[in-house]
């Protein structure tokens, strides 16, 4: 097994109906950057944030934390059996966090100030932390990815006859920066991990400051303590996830040896973290609110539920060695920590005065589902071009 | 008080697990750098007619779009109860008086101007400042427009105009800091006719507010809004009515940040939870590398005494 560019082909049905849900919303987002936010957007002064940021923002974080958990799983522990996960896991952080700082370009108010964070300071804020965390991380996934452009292009640089003079000493500085990083890798690997346990849990300090404006149920002094716990759980879900859907996608055999093992590690996590969240709720006594049954509560025990029904499947032997158990149990947790996050940011924020309950709207919608179907497709690309996915080496013989 | 034990436990407990060593102190209080005659307005709502001369003045001051102070005599606007935004950093609304309902009640909402805003503690870049005098100012020049200081307020108070694609404004009182370093009263309260608007040191204010619900004891309801609310604000409130009675949220005594910044300087506590972090892991790394070799040495080491035998 050696990681090597996908020879597929690029158009599908399926890449054919992302492209256009893409351009949909690309046509959504030229009307935000002509009009302002209010033209596409449901969000008033009763409620400043809404899908954008609660889904690719806060949810998109916490998707992406694959990239840490497989990293420190495979760098760090050095548990070299897990090595066929830690580039794509890599590629998906690299883009998911690269869509997340889009994400946030697109919901500020004054995207062309996006850099002030960098010199002008505010200590006290969650959110500065987490801006510029989320500003080094993402540096520091692509100083990651370097290697793996390298080994594509070392000694294999091509360009067009009228600037082929280039080939040489674009060759060799590639050689220059595969050879330092080589020395110097760990320091980003170990810096990639300790960023992403700052900014996870303190994506969920960023809602503590609204206090008695958020629903019981989710607001709790524990927040950051739940939001890296459940960062990492759904870190190899995700992997499993994608790995599976790619296999499927490019008609290869599911590594299902790295995914069975990977699969049983990920019970032990979730049970971690409904323990605490369960706890948290025993302890501030809120579980009078779940019994309500008006929209809080429903999403509570929705949330809950698909996190207990994935601890349940991915502590069977049966489930983690199926490829469909697997995905299966995965795509739960992916949904239940999605459908947190959008608790957190969306529905918990209910506020004194508000006459108005937000919903988002069809332009947000479209905004936020065309973006996931260009992370998808330049995906796509990426795996096409660079050695990302393992696969045998029979395999990529035969389809050459 | 057993519950607030155990929510107090809680929080200790929450502290801990966060790692909390140096800043949990720091929290609570007023901020010393504040000064003792620090400003505030006491808002007298049983002195207030609802005339709105307060909302024209504003505008005006603030170089807002309004129609002619004649204009505002109207009293239909008073059908529909109003919130500060982007055209209006402050709004009077009415409210029954079951006591006396010829003489509605008339409460005018704008920036509380909190001793410890959530604001400021909140902003990304530091746009929100506390300054010396008590007022609570925005600065233009910083704003990214991310939105979190509407998020923080628990009084609901900072506007954005959702309208604009280049520069829109986070828009609420600024105690008309520009006329007040000229040395005028905020525009509200110079134009108040009845004096429902009383500006001064923030402890004589209290004082104020305390003999006026005593001398009046039949009248007001003993509850100077703002005086404790969310640690603190520079303008409060006397009322003839329950504050919630009103639209104003009730709100908890401590600080609005909350714990917030506590969890914050918990997690970072001078960057020695960070480092120590990756001083950990970067031993583990070193020693499961080093364990990984040897494996492989004596793999190798197995291998050659394996082809030497056969």
């Amino acid at each position: 097994m050696i990681p090597a560019p996908v020879k597929h082909k690029f158009f599908t049905p399926g890449v054919f109906i992302l492209i256009i849900l893409a351009l949909n919303g690309l046509a959504f987002l030229a009307v935000r950057f002509v009009s302002g936010i209010g033209a596409v957007t449901n969000l008033d002064n009763v409620t400043p944030w809404g899908l954008w940021i609660g889904v690719d923002v806060a949810a998109g974080v916490a998707l992406a934390a694959g990239g840490f958990t497989s990293a420190a799983l495979g760098h760090v522990m050095h548990r070299e059996e897990y090595h066929v996960i830690v580039r794509p896991a890599l590629l998906t952080a690299m883009l998911g966090y690269t869509f997340v700082a889009f994400g946030v370009f697109v919901d500020i108010g004054r995207f062309y100030y996006i850099w002030h964070p960098l010199i002008m300071w505010n200590g006290n804020s969650a959110l500065f932390e987490v801006g510029i965390c989320v500003m080094i991380y993402l540096t520091v996934l692509y100083i990651e990815f370097m290697p793996i452009v390298t080994e594509r292009f070392i000694g294999r640089v091509n360009l067009p006859d009228f600037i082929s003079f280039l080939n040489k000493p674009i060759d060799r500085a590639l050689r220059y920066i595969d050879s330092r990083l080589s020395i110097t890798m760990f320091i980003f690997i170990i810096a990639g991990v300790v960023l992403s346990t700052l900014h996870q849990s303190s994506l969920g300090t960023l809602m503590v400051i609204a206090g008695q404006k958020m629903h019981p149920l989710w607001q709790t002094p524990i927040l950051p303590l739940l939001f890296l716990l459940s960062a990492i759980a759904v870190g190899f879900p995700m992997v499993i996830f994608e790995s599976l859907f790619a296999s499927r996608s490019f008609k290869m055999k599911p590594e299902m040896h790295v995914l069975s093992k990977l699969g049983g590690m990920i019970a032990p996590i979730i049970g971690i973290y409904l323990a605490f969240k369960i706890g948290d709720m025993f302890i501030r006594e809120t579980f009078k609110y779940i019994t309500l049954f008006d929209t809080p509560s429903i999403m509570f025990i929705a949330e809950m539920g698909l996190l207990v029904i994935a601890f349940v499947m991915f502590i069977s032997n049966r489930v983690t060695h199926s490829p469909l158990g697997l995905f299966i149990a995965s795509a739960l947790v992916i949904a239940g920590v999605l459908l947190n996050r959008i608790n957190n940011f969306i529905v918990a924020y209910n506020p004194y005065y508000n006459p108005v309950k937000y919903i988002p709207s069809f332009g947000e919608i479209s905004v936020t589902v065309g973006c996931i179907a260009l992370l998808v497709l330049v995906y796509r690309v990426v795996v096409m071009i660079f050695p990302v996915i393992s696969q045998d080496k029979e395999d990529i013989i035969k389809k050459i | 008080m057993k519950n607030l034990n155990r929510r107090d436990f809680f929080k200790s407990a929450a502290a801990g697990v966060s790692m909390v060593t140096i800043g949990a102190a720091s929290v609570k209080g007023a901020d010393k750098r504040l000064s003792e005659d620090r400003v505030g307005v006491l808002v007298d709502t049983d002195v207030c007619v609802g005339c709105r001369h307060c909302e024209w003045a504003c505008k005006t001051a603030h170089d807002l779009p309004t129609a002619d102070l004649d204009n505002y005599s109207d009293k239909a606007v008073f059908k529909e109860y109003r919130r500060p935004d982007a055209g209006a950093l402050t709004v009077v609304n009415e409210f029954d008086n079951e006591k006396n309902p010829a003489l509605p009640v008339h409460l005018k909402i704008q920036c509380m101007h909190c001793e410890r805003p959530a604001c400021v503690s909140a902003c990304i870049v530091g746009a929100f400042a506390k300054r010396e005098d008590g007022s609570v100012v925005w600065d233009s020049d910083k704003c990214i427009g991310c939105r979190y200081c509407m998020v923080a307020c628990p009084f609901q108070i900072p506007t954005y105009d959702y309208d604009k694609a280049i520069q829109p404004m986070i828009r609420k009182c600024d105690f008309c800091s520009d006329r007040r370093d000229k040395g005028q009263l905020p525009a509200c309260v110079s134009i108040c006719p009845n004096e429902a608007l009383v500006f001064g040191k923030r402890v004589d204010l209290i004082q104020i507010a305390k003999s006026r619900i005593k001398r009046k004891s039949d009248v007001y309801v003993n509850h100077i809004y703002g005086e404790n609310e969310v640690g603190g604000t520079s303008w409060m409130y006397i009322a003839s009515k329950n504050f919630d009675k009103l639209k104003m949220p009730p709100l908890a005594l401590n600080p609005a940040p909350g714990i917030s910044e506590t969890i914050q300087h918990g997690i970072f506590a001078y960057f020695v939870p960070p480092v120590t972090l990756y001083a950990l892991l970067g031993l583990m790394m070193w020693v499961t590398k080093r364990r990984k070799s040897e494996k492989n040495e004596k793999l190798q080491e197995n291998n050659e005494e394996k082809g030497v035998k056969s």
